[in-house]
């Protein structure tokens, strides 16, 4: 091997974890997405699974479902570490749903790692919650139970 | 049937219980007025720029579409100087993030840290990215929620000035 071969290697090890988890989330298989009205259904029947948000603060405060758990964004090494400590203290085998709505599904930059994070951990019954557009037009907008605060 | 009509009832119910915080703002309110300091620190004062029209941008370094749309903005700003006013507002969670873009594009407008807060005076920001086009009198023009068309954004500014 070169020494510039070498070089290269070690600087993609070094630049790694800092370029971040960010993944389309249309990578998401279509069988682990619930729609908003199947999951707002299970709430108004008292049928709630455990819901994450592993989006931002500042959305979260403003809005989210009630009882969700802020897990916050996992777009980069650190969110996905602090999911990892959060999903420690759940069940693998209950319904859990996670959901994001920052942006554009297709945008997201956070649903797919944590998706992908939690299926590795064996989360067996594992959704994500698909919103189109943002938590605002898809949940809010459509009357689904939301509350605010931190 | 009577359960389903009861459970969409109180669906809707919550729905406006969790708006009911923030009141909406659409095209025709009186845009809600506020000073935040800008990335430098200096006082940002919405109602400082009446007179001029307003675009203000609700963003975050999080948010593709929003930093696709920032040459567009940066381009606007340049072409209308002295009759339109952007002001960025960006829902990071943390500045470090946020002025981590300033170092992507040479932005020419102001740029302040937004909040919850600022996000309920505007009926809830739930959602990037969002654009508030305010008229020289302090009104709402109109809100783009979502991603914009290209060139919806310059003739809407176009007609308001």
């Amino acid at each position: 091997m070169t020494r510039f071969g070498l070089v290269a290697i070690v600087l993609g090890v070094l630049m790694a974890p800092a370029a971040g988890r960010a993944e389309s989330a249309t990578t998401i298989p279509q069988s682990a997405l619930i729609e908003p009205a199947d999951l707002a259904a299970a709430i108004g029947a008292g049928k709630a699974p455990v819901i994450l948000q592993v989006g931002f603060r500042t959305l979260y405060d403003q809005s989210h479902i009630p009882d969700a758990i802020y897990a916050g964004p996992t777009s980069n090494d650190e969110g996905i570490e602090a999911l990892r400590k959060q999903a420690k203290a759940l069940p693998k085998d209950k319904p859990l749903v996670i959901y994001c709505g920052c942006c554009p599904w297709t945008k997201c930059p956070n649903v797919a790692s944590a998706w992908k994070e939690l299926s590795a951990e064996g989360f067996s019954q594992l959704r994500v919650l698909y919103l189109e557009n943002n938590f605002g037009a898809d949940w809010v907008d459509k009357g689904y139970p939301a509350t605010h605060g931190s | 049937m009577r359960r389903v009509a009861l459970l969409s009832l109180l669906f809707v119910f919550l729905g406006c219980a969790a708006r009911a915080a923030s009141l909406p703002v659409d095209a025709g309110s009186p845009a809600p007025d506020f000073t935040r300091p800008d990335f430098e620190g200096r006082p940002v004062t919405l109602s400082a720029y009446r007179g001029e029209v307003v675009l203000l941008d609700f963003w975050a370094s999080w948010c593709a579409p929003c930093l696709e749309e920032m040459p567009e903005l940066i381009d606007l700003q340049k072409r209308n100087a002295g009759k339109l006013q952007i002001i960025g507002v960006s829902m990071d969670d943390r500045l470090d993030a946020a002025k981590s873009v300033t170092r992507r594009f040479a932005i020419n407008y102001p740029l302040v840290m937004g909040d919850a807060k600022l996000g309920g005076l505007y009926g809830g920001v739930l959602g990037l990215p969002e654009i508030f086009l305010i008229g020289r009198d302090g009104q709402v023009l109109k809100v783009w929620r979502g991603v914009i068309n290209p060139g919806d954004l310059a003739a809407a500014v176009k007609a308001a000035l």
